[in-house]
């Protein structure tokens, strides 16, 4: 069996396994991934993911760059969940500091995070959605993303590139109708999941495209270190709010989702009924939410001492994990992160295997991917 | 054939070809207006009042792009493609009737000429896919030939069901036989005095045979490619299939031809099973269009609605569901053609056909990943509606 791309001579009665080149300039690879797939009609052999075209030398760019302006850096690692992304960065600098962070600055970090979880997963629906060939689930998700990020423009200033979340606390306080906001996102949000959820998540054709595709099995999907709802479909319980409180989340009364089966299915329904407990724990936190300040430090140079640090979050995709090496400068001397959605590809080419060219494009939209953050 | 005939003819397939264009462009506006309605947008507002030079816009934009033809395409073969696509598709129309007595071309064979007609498409589509020398296009290709081949014998099974129900396959009998006699006596008395057989039923197709009804729709979505059976040109794999080296003006061919076989397909159901032009008080093209920009409405609908099925799925559904169910069409029609039962029997054999087949996917697919979701933790007290 040879393979060939396409000039060669060839005997009529040979066989030729197709390469199918599919990326980074394709509708369904998210971004711009890229993977060749070997393909015998319409069954994919074999898959082989190129990365590597969103390199920005993230990492590399921490250690030229003062504490605080790490931060919008790490903002565009996972470009859909900035938060959560800004939030590790600043937990690692305030634990290899020492500092405790205002309470009242814990809780909007857990609100502002939970928001954009649920924006990050609303955004997965709908391309979701849009990788099994449905078009009406992104313009539902989307509405309710609109709304979160147009929230986030009020606290922050931005809709995607906050640098809101700085060391030993916020920027600044949350306006003063922040309440009255989040009352009303809420009521709407709630309806926006619960609307996309009945949208897709029985629909007839959804479930025949996903069920019992790209299935893995736990051990497998440990092997790969994946983390995070994909982790979760596969039925383990870990969940880095739960396995190991940060901030608030001992506080809060919250489910972990865990599926089963592991297949594209679970994978999206995990991410469903996370956005449900999201908003059970938004809900807890608002209700709490003292007054106070927002902020630690009085100074913007930030000097931590010599060390180093791991510290890990559970990000919508994932556990997140930034090892932090301080050298005493006001520069970190190193920036190391380690990104859920890269594992998570990691075993794509497992996953493809034996699957349809039409299945590899839905597993790869399960696994959920920023491309932001594979390559950093 | 006179000078003359020959002008009238040119004449009529020019105004045809006029006609379907503004069809085209009167569904490319429904389409853009009530899929942004089903996902709460308001669509095109900008051109036009409630947008609707938009599909002008669009047409124009599609003429006056370049047209690319990539330098390793087979140029015949890249060139041809389209024409094979929107000619047949075009010809179908010269049999349809409109109304009573507006067609370019009646035929006493109607049917079989469309059903034979609507083949040929696949030949356009495969060598689109074949010429542009592309892997997506290959794929797409063949994927149509697959698809196509397989959905035909369905449909042609409703078609024959049909043929038994009403002895005919004039589209002007077939739609007659749907009405009661008096209001249908002008077409079959013409028919009579021209010696031809038909079978007068007197209700609409679809309520004496809904089985075919579904049949029919489901295969003539899978033989227009729309959703959710846009496999040969499934955007998110395939990025367009044998239309993704097209351009210009050579695509707004494919373009043109897809939308002028939705309609057909349209307008086949409302023929065949919705009684064609007849219906109380108002003009009978009017009735025509009414009936078929309705069932356009539902084809728009279904494509808001679902996602698109993987290519073995389609097969299986095909060969495993869509087969059997169309014969299983055929011999009950013609047991109540034979035996010559009540209508009411036909429709209630239908229904439990339909019934038990609806009933089985559903425990078979839609149950198991229901109660999986129980299992997972859905919490329904917590939902919105609940609070």
């Amino acid at each position: 069996m040879t393979t060939v791309g396409g000039s060669e001579e060839l005997q009529s009665d040979q066989h030729v396994d197709l390469m199918l080149n599919m990326g980074p300039q394709h509708p369904s690879t998210h971004g711009v991934f890229r993977m060749l797939l070997r393909v015998d009609g319409e069954v994919v052999l074999d898959a082989e993911p190129h990365i590597g075209y969103l390199h920005r030398g993230s990492e590399k760019l921490s250690e030229g760059e003062q504490y605080n302006q790490v931060i919008t850096l790490f903002d565009r690692l996972d470009y859909i969940s900035n938060f959560n992304n800004e939030w590790v960065y600043c937990r690692a600098v305030e634990r290899l500091m020492g500092l405790e962070i205002p309470e009242r600055a814990e809780y909007i970090r857990v609100i502002l995070g939970e928001l954009n979880r649920i924006a990050s997963h609303l955004l997965f629906l709908g391309t979701f959605g849009l990788d099994a060939g449905a078009m009406t689930p992104v313009m539902f998700s989307f509405r309710g993303r609109e709304r979160i990020q147009a929230l986030f423009e009020a606290v922050s200033g931005a809709r995607m590139m906050h640098n809101y979340f700085h060391i030993g606390g916020l920027k600044e306080d949350v306006p003063d109708n922040f309440p009255q906001l989040m009352t009303k996102l809420l009521s709407e949000i709630w309806v926006d999941v619960e609307e996309c959820d009945k949208l897709l998540s029985f629909n007839e054709v959804f479930v025949a495209r996903t069920k019992g595709v790209g299935a893995i099995d736990l051990e497998t999907a440990i092997d790969y270190g994946w983390t995070g709802p994909c982790l979760r479909a596969c039925g383990l319980e870990y969940d880095v709010r739960r396995a190991e409180p940060y901030s608030l989340y001992d506080r809060f009364d919250f489910d972990v989702p865990v599926g089963k089966d592991g297949d594209c299915w679970d994978r999206y329904f995990v991410r469903v009924l996370e956005m449900y407990q999201s908003l059970v724990i938004i809900e807890q936190a608002l209700k709490d939410m003292p007054p106070g300040p927002v902020m630690a430090l009085g100074r913007r140079l930030i000097r931590p001492p010599k060390g180093d640090v791991y510290v890990r979050a559970e990000n919508p995709r994932g556990e997140i994990g930034v090892y932090l090496v301080s050298d005493g400068t006001d520069k970190p001397y190193r920036v190391k992160v380690r990104p859920p959605s890269f594992c998570s590809l990691s075993a794509l080419r497992h996953l493809v295997k034996g699957a349809y060219i039409a299945d590899a494009v839905v597993i790869l939209g399960s696994l959920d991917i920023v491309l932001g953050e594979v390559d950093r | 054939m006179s000078a003359k005939e020959v002008l009238i003819l040119i004449l009529a397939l020019l105004i045809l070809f006029t006609a379907l264009s503004i069809v085209v462009l009167s569904l490319v506006w429904i389409e853009r207006k009530f899929l942004g309605r089903l996902q709460r947008r308001l669509g095109p507002t900008r051109t036009g009042p409630f947008g609707l030079i938009q599909p002008i816009a669009d047409a124009l934009k599609l003429v006056l792009k370049e047209d690319l033809i990539p330098s390793w395409a087979d140029k015949a073969i890249f060139w041809v493609a389209p024409l094979l696509v929107l000619i047949p598709s075009f010809m179908i129309w010269v049999t349809i009737p409109a109304t009573s007595d507006l067609a370019l071309k009646n035929m006493d064979l109607g049917l079989f000429v469309i059903v034979a007609l609507l083949v040929v498409s696949i030949l356009g589509l495969l060598l689109a896919g074949w010429g542009s020398a592309n892997k997506y296009g290959a794929l797409g290709g063949l994927r149509a030939a697959a698809q196509l081949v397989s959905y035909e014998v369905p449909l042609v099974m409703v078609v024959v069901s049909i043929a038994i129900l009403s002895q005919s396959l004039d589209l002007r009998v077939i739609a007659a036989s749907q009405v009661p006699l008096d209001t249908a006596q002008p077409v079959l008395k013409e028919v009579m005095a021209a010696g031809g057989t038909f079978n007068h039923v007197g209700v609409p197709f679809v309520l004496i045979f809904p089985l075919g009804f579904v049949l029919f729709l489901i295969a003539g979505l899978a033989e227009v490619g729309r959703t959710p059976f846009d496999i040969y040109f499934a955007e998110s794999e395939i990025v367009g299939g044998p239309f993704v080296e097209y351009s210009g003006a050579h695509w707004s061919v494919f373009f043109l031809a897809e939308y002028i076989n939705t309609f057909l397909i349209a307008a086949l159901a409302a023929l065949l099973f919705l009684g064609g032009w007849y219906g109380p008080l108002l003009p009978e093209w009017f009735w025509f269009l009414l009936k078929t920009y309705l069932m356009v409405l539902v084809i728009f609908w279904i494509r808001g609605t679902f996602p698109r099925l993987r290519i073995d799925q389609l097969m299986a559904f095909g060969w495993k569901v869509m087969l059997p169910l169309s014969f299983a069409g055929v011999v009950i029609t013609a047991v109540y053609r034979f035996y010559e039962w009540p209508a009411w029997s036909l429709s209630l054999m239908s229904l439990a056909i339909l019934g038990v087949v609806g009933y089985w996917l559903y425990r078979r697919f839609t149950q198991p990943v229901i109660e999986l979701a129980k299992a997972y933790g859905r919490h329904p007290g917590r939902t919105a509606s609940a609070r």
